[in-house]
């Protein structure tokens, strides 16, 4: 089985320096694209692999690079945001791609501005990636030093500047346009960015958002050509994921096998299985705002339309298992209060709609929850919901809440009917 | 308030943007690295740098995690409270280090050492619970390997 993104990554070893990277393949694809391909080549191999986006939504790479505006009409400078802010509770992949193999993310970054003409990039890095940002720190030097960023790339004409920024948190920062007002310099409140932040992103200029592991795919693509990358997956869509399971499991970790791998693959050959004396119970099969599965989902393939026929999503792939001596309540009550919090304040039903979700959860756990309980919650899930919120914040905190309302909804009840949480 | 240095880091981050203002957090992330945290004064001192006002500026401060409006202990542990860590048993590390310093969440050691604060996901799911000490992470945590850890820290 290939795999291509953590093929250069060794578990508490230093990464690959720029040398070694070379020697390993790197760079090839870059000057494969430089020296052989138009622009439009580039897009055109990238849409025909299916390739989709790796943040959570899981849109169309090609599309939404295809989006940008004609180079010959834009306004400039033209700019990118390789989306690094990775805090969906849950999520790891992007930290150990960045840590393992930082010069297979620059790459992928020049060769998506080599194809879409622009000029200039930020790298949005969370602040706890302290690692991350010292080992990218390093690449992006040697990258400059070698030429693969800066002036003229290798001979080519083209011209690209990359920059870290490494941000000072808050969820809220994952959402697309909050993201470009936090690197402007102001709250990450999210903002109209009409009629879409391709035409008008960062300063109004237009600007690519992509994911780090969706970047990481672009130099394999381009190496190896759209049929193997398609023959990678087990689904339609293209490629390998990076799968991560945390929680009481023997084995918690992340693993690029297959986009499409089963549940139950993942679960019990990587992560092996629950630590002995717990059951599954269910699991957010993509990070906090994923609605739960259950075992009856166990077999269903980890892609993007798949999850999503099973009442969730595939968001970031790394699951977070709920065992059956924790208590599901209280792991509700868990990420409600942390919604709550990362709520930016903008828009009111989130505002004030999360804390009391929070607030009736919290009461339940400590056994002060009340008949109508329930309601109150069931009636937040669609008050919250999509499209009645300006951002997709507020919805991604009613997926596991919802759905733990239909899966366990007999935890809930005996809560309040007996007045405590009966798991401590 | 504006060491030279300071001054020198700004002007480079502004280099990278086309106005001033966008290079505010880095601003404010390069003082609290020199100061531990940002005073009123500290706020002034690059409100007027950026040509942004107090109150501007001060919107976007409290706006953020990792900038401190008030002071700090020399060293800062965060404490990883969300899901995963809430599943592998964060409470009994946050308790043991709040009876360990005398100190709750938010507040900082009589003697300067330690302020203990909440933070969200540190991405650190696959060996939780962790918990973050200034730029260091530390991981796959029980109450022993705590009282160790805090000894590297004087």
């Amino acid at each position: 089985m290939e795999r291509p993104l953590t093929g250069n990554i060794r578990p508490d070893h230093e990464p690959l320096e720029l040398k070694d990277y070379e020697q390993s393949g790197g760079y090839q694809a870059l000057r494969k694209a430089l020296h052989s391909m138009t622009p439009d080549q580039v897009i055109g191999v990238v849409k025909d692999s299916n390739l989709r986006g790796r943040g959570g939504a899981g849109f169309p790479t090609g599309v939404k690079w295809a989006a940008m505006p004609p180079r010959e009409k834009s306004a400039r400078p033209r700019y990118m945001l390789a989306d690094a802010d990775e805090m969906e509770p849950g999520a790891f992949k992007d930290r150990i791609l960045m840590e393992g193999d930082p010069h297979q993310f620059i790459e992928g970054m020049i060769l998506a501005a080599y194809a879409l003409d622009i000029e200039f990039a930020y790298i949005f890095l969370r602040r706890e990636y302290t690692v991350a940002a010292k080992r990218l720190e390093k690449a992006i030097a040697e990258a400059y030093l070698h030429n693969y960023l800066g002036k003229n790339i290798i001979g080519s004409g083209f011209n690209f500047e990359l920059h870290l920024h490494v941000s000072a948190g808050r969820y809220i920062c994952g959402e697309a346009t909050a993201l470009a007002n936090s690197l402007e310099g102001r709250r990450a409140v999210p903002s109209h960015r009409l009629p879409r932040q391709t035409d008008s992103g960062l300063w109004g200029k237009p600007t690519l958002m992509n994911n780090v592991e969706t970047l990481c795919n672009i130099p394999h693509i381009i190496n190896n050509g759209v049929e193997w990358f398609k023959s990678l997956s087990r689904s339609k869509d293209g490629g390998t994921k990076i799968y991560g399971v945390s929680g009481k499991v023997k084995n918690p970790g992340a693993w690029e096998l297959p986009m499409g791998t089963t549940m139950r693959e993942i679960l019990e050959e990587h992560a092996g299985g629950m630590r002995s004396g717990l059951k599954f119970r269910g699991a957010l099969p993509g990070g906090a705002s994923t609605d739960f599965l259950v075992e009856d989902h166990l077999d269903v393939p980890m892609d993007f339309d798949s999850v999503q026929k099973a009442g969730s999503r595939l968001g970031t792939g790394t699951m977070i298992v709920l065992d059956d001596q924790t208590c599901p309540v209280g792991m509700v009550h868990n990420l409600e209060r942390f919604f709550a919090q990362e709520s930016c304040g903008w828009c009111t039903p989130c505002r004030e709609g999360l804390p009391w979700t929070a607030k009736v959860l919290k009461a339940m756990e400590e056994g002060a929850g009340q008949a109508g309980d329930l309601e109150v919650l069931e009636f937040h899930t669609r008050a919250l919901g999509p499209g009645r919120t300006f951002c997709a914040l507020a919805p991604g905190a009613m997926e596991p809440l919802e759905s733990a309302l239909k899966f366990f909804r007999e935890d809930f009840e005996r809560h309040i009917t007996e007045k405590r949480c009966p798991w401590r | 308030m504006l060491t030279e240095e300071i001054k020198r880091k700004i002007e480079a981050e502004i280099e990278t943007c086309p106005n001033t203002q966008c290079a505010c957090i880095d601003a404010l992330q390069t003082v609290q690295e020199q100061y531990g945290w940002v005073s009123d004064e500290s706020l002034k001192a690059i409100a007027q740098f950026l040509d942004m006002t107090v109150d501007e500026l001060d919107s976007v401060a409290t706006f953020y995690d990792h900038i401190h409006r008030q002071p700090v202990g020399r060293h800062v542990i965060f404490v990883c409270d969300s899901v995963t860590c809430w599943i592998m048993g964060f409470e009994d590390i946050r308790d043991h280090l709040m009876k360990r310093l005398g100190i709750g969440l938010g507040e900082t050691t009589s003697d300067g050492r330690f302020t203990l604060l909440p933070i969200e996901c540190l991405g650190l799911c696959e060996h939780a619970p962790a918990i973050m000490i200034d730029e260091d992470r530390h991981w796959d945590l029980d109450r022993s390997k705590i009282d160790i850890i805090l000894e590297q820290y004087k």
